[in-house]
């Protein structure tokens, strides 16, 4: 009884963790740096300001804009479908890379160093890179040697969405790859040992054992793909300007060129405000569908 | 004016600088903190005080300069700061509604001045520039016109006017059999006999979009006269609509439809020169760009094809049977200085007697030829021949002084809201994605609501 008593009182002990003042600090950073701010552009979004002299009151006109406006609309779509293709090229190639580079062997080493360069550059020398490299004049495809290749990359409006996504594509895989390196080092040995005993193949253990075992790592790594899609800018920007015409012109892109281009910093809150809302409800409805804040250990026999 | 440089700002920069400029403007009409360092000169010299510039980057070496000279004159202590174009014009906007602004601050003229004036944040100079006619009198009026608004001057020239003009690669014109075409027909029949000889007729900057204006602004002034536009910017009923831009813009979707612009145009950045290394690379035989393009980038990435004289300059063709005169040009007349409306009496009167006896003095209109720039005042012919590019110089000089209509920038002329719509269905005009009577359309739709 008193030896279960100790346990419990322990166990109680260590889950109340730290004092809950230790988190002050960040809260208040936090709160003055990002929630105050979402609760100023709320607020702006019911005004109409150029910038210069006062904001003027005018309900609800900016949110009318936000859900009429076609090109908000297109907008819109464009986000939506760079979430999902970027979540549909990104996934499976990290996921493959991911446990591949997880063995141990020295070539696979070498290998995972090359393939984690793209996350030691910037997103603006990325893009100041692919840019040059697919310019239709002086760039690596333009001498007509591969005249598959030698296209308008970023100025025909019908390849521009793809190269762009795919560009980004390039740049966030590594990084995905070492989620997935990580979780898929975290399984087992012996879960692999007892599916051979059992006669399951490569493929049937991948799928059986490496994919339901990674789950959590799944749950991140598609949540920070998705997340991260509301919020890509840099590389769009130097890459396209939202061109040619708006066919990248995604909701971020939007925001700023309405609001720092076009001076309408009323209408600009609205979109952030929405892009603020809908990337926390996201994040909110992933963790809650797929169980992730429970947390519980998935490693066998803990 | 025309963009130039890029901005890499995230999502959270851009919506916390949402944030950051209504605090700033929360706290306006505040500059007392000023004064009390200012007031031991004060009293009957005036012109002694102190007064911050701030301006954009290109004019250093000429402003440095005049303000060294100005301060050990003891006319009074000026200090400037430099910025870069593009973040320029947001710190300027925020600092200005904060009451934070410089004394002295540059910009473009136009629809971007005259927002600065409907907020009462700019010192009109009429009064001043009233009192001495004779400085005056001698900037060209159309360069004057782009600092004036509502009648009152509020902005005085600081660097050299840019026209809009062709460069052109003489020898691959030579090569091919082509003259330069000096009307819009003969510009259109050059394009197959270019294209045959292996080469693109013209060379254009399309992903930074503002190159695609020069080819609209000119159009139309050809096509209808600059009334055309002056009741754009007057903001008449339905002036979008006018069937000179209509046919302007069908025009410009004529030559893209016959190839007359460089393969892949709409990826081509500006920014990065790449416009112009086409021409001077031979891969392209004309190119429609402002005058800073001799300097800025011809002169310093091909010193051999502008020395050599393989290059060469034309204004933009006529159009037979237009209403605009030929010798009409569109561009950057020039960038303004002015004074902000919070600045204390005695910054004013410093600030005022240097924009009027040190900016464009004598000393300034020769450092400012030194680096290739054309100043607009004039009575400067004889000092222009002495230059390093005598022609060339004297060549803007007068495409400047004699043209009937100097047409400021479209995208500086109009208000931000219209200028970003203009950018957007003008390149969509270029991608052949809209047609000229829809592009009309949208703008005149986008000019009602504001």
């Amino acid at each position: 009884m008193t030896v279960l008593a100790t346990r419990r009182a322990a166990a109680k002990k260590y889950r109340v963790g730290p004092p809950a003042s230790l988190s002050v600090p960040a809260l208040v950073m936090f709160g003055f740096f990002a929630i105050v701010p979402l609760f100023i552009a709320l607020g702006l979004s019911f005004t109409k300001w150029n910038g210069l002299g006062t904001p003027e009151w005018v309900g609800l006109d900016n949110w009318a804009t936000v859900v009429t406006d076609s090109s908000i609309a297109h907008s819109i779509w464009l986000t939506v479908g760079l979430m999902v293709l970027s979540w549909i090229i990104q996934t499976p190639i990290s996921m493959l890379l991911g446990v591949f580079l997880a063995g141990r062997e020295r070539y696979r080493e070498i290998l995972a160093v090359i393939y984690f360069v793209p996350l030691l550059l910037s997103s603006a020398a990325i893009a100041i890179a692919w840019r040059n490299l697919l310019d239709p004049n002086f760039g690596l495809f333009s001498s007509g040697a591969i005249p598959f290749l030698d296209q308008n990359w970023l100025g025909d409006p019908n390849l521009a969405f793809i190269t762009v996504t795919l560009i980004i594509a390039w740049q966030f895989i590594p990084f995905h790859t070492l989620l997935y390196q990580g979780g898929a080092r975290q399984i087992s040995q012996s879960m692999y040992e007892a599916a051979a005993l059992d006669g399951a193949g490569r493929v049937r253990q991948f799928f059986s054992i490496t994919v339901p075992q990674m789950k959590y790592t799944i749950v991140t790594s598609s949540m920070l793909m998705l997340v991260g899609a509301l919020t890509y800018f840099d590389v769009i920007w130097i890459l396209t300007q939202g061109g040619p015409g708006d066919a990248t012109r995604i909701l971020p892109l939007a925001m700023y060129q309405t609001g720092f281009v076009a001076n309408q910093m009323g209408l600009a809150s609205a979109i952030a405000v929405v892009l603020a809302v809908v990337g926390m409800t996201l994040s909110l409805t992933i963790t809650r569908l797929s169980g992730f804040s429970r947390m519980e250990s998935q490693a066998e026999g803990e | 004016m025309f963009m130039k440089g890029k901005r890499t700002l995230g999502l959270v920069a851009a919506t916390s600088g949402l944030a950051l400029t209504l605090a700033a403007c929360g706290s306006s009409g505040d500059s007392d903190e000023t004064d009390s360092s200012a007031t031991a000169g004060g009293g009957s010299e005036a012109s002694a005080g102190s007064a911050t510039i701030w301006v954009t980057a290109g004019t250093d070496s000429v402003l440095e300069a005049s303000i060294a000279d100005w301060n050990s004159a003891g006319n009074g202590e000026l200090e400037m700061q430099v910025f870069e174009n593009d973040p320029y014009k947001q710190k300027l906007r925020t600092a200005v509604s904060a009451g934070e602004g410089p004394a002295i601050f540059s910009g473009w003229g136009g629809g971007g001045l005259a927002e600065y004036v409907n907020e009462g944040a700019v010192e009109s100079l009429q009064a001043a520039l009233d009192a001495e006619p004779e400085l005056r009198d001698r900037i060209f009026p159309a360069v004057l016109s782009g600092g004036t608004v509502d009648g009152e001057i509020y902005g005085v020239p600081l660097n050299g006017v840019q026209p809009v003009v062709f460069y052109i690669n003489q020898p691959v014109l030579d090569d091919a059999g082509v003259a330069v075409p000096t009307t819009w027909d003969e510009l259109m029949a050059a394009v197959p006999v270019l294209q045959e000889a292996g080469v693109a007729p013209v060379s254009i900057g399309g992903a930074s979009k503002w190159p695609y204006l020069m080819w609209i602004a000119y159009l139309t002034d050809r096509v209808g006269g600059p009334e055309v536009f002056d009741a754009v910017v007057a903001g008449e009923p339905d002036a979008w609509m006018d069937p000179a831009i209509i046919e302007a813009a069908s025009m410009i979707q004529d030559l893209v439809e016959a190839g007359g612009f460089v393969d892949g145009f709409s990826a081509v950045d500006a920014n990065q020169g790449a416009a112009e290394a086409l021409v001077y690379t031979g891969k392209a035989a004309m190119q429609l760009q402002g005058a800073w393009a001799y300097s800025g980038t011809y002169l310093t990435a091909a010193e051999d094809f502008v020395t050599s004289g393989d290059m060469t300059w034309s204004t933009f063709p006529a159009v037979e049977g237009g209403a605009g005169d030929a010798s009409n040009v569109t561009g950057n007349l020039s960038s303004y200085f002015s004074i902000t409306a919070d600045s204390t009496d005695e910054e004013k009167a410093t600030a005022t007697d240097w924009l009027l006896h040190g900016v464009m003095s004598d000393d300034y209109i020769d450092d400012l030829m030194d680096t290739g720039a054309v100043p607009p005042i004039s009575g400067l012919e004889d000092k222009l021949a002495e230059t390093s590019a005598p022609e060339w110089n004297e060549f803007v000089y007068s495409s400047a002084e004699d043209a009937g209509n100097f047409q400021l920038s479209w995208d500086q002329a109009l208000d931000a809201v219209q200028a970003d719509a203009l950018l957007n269905n003008l390149e969509k005009v270029f991608l052949l994605e809209i047609t000229p009577e829809e592009f009309a359309a949208n703008l005149n739709e986008v000019a009602q609501q504001g």
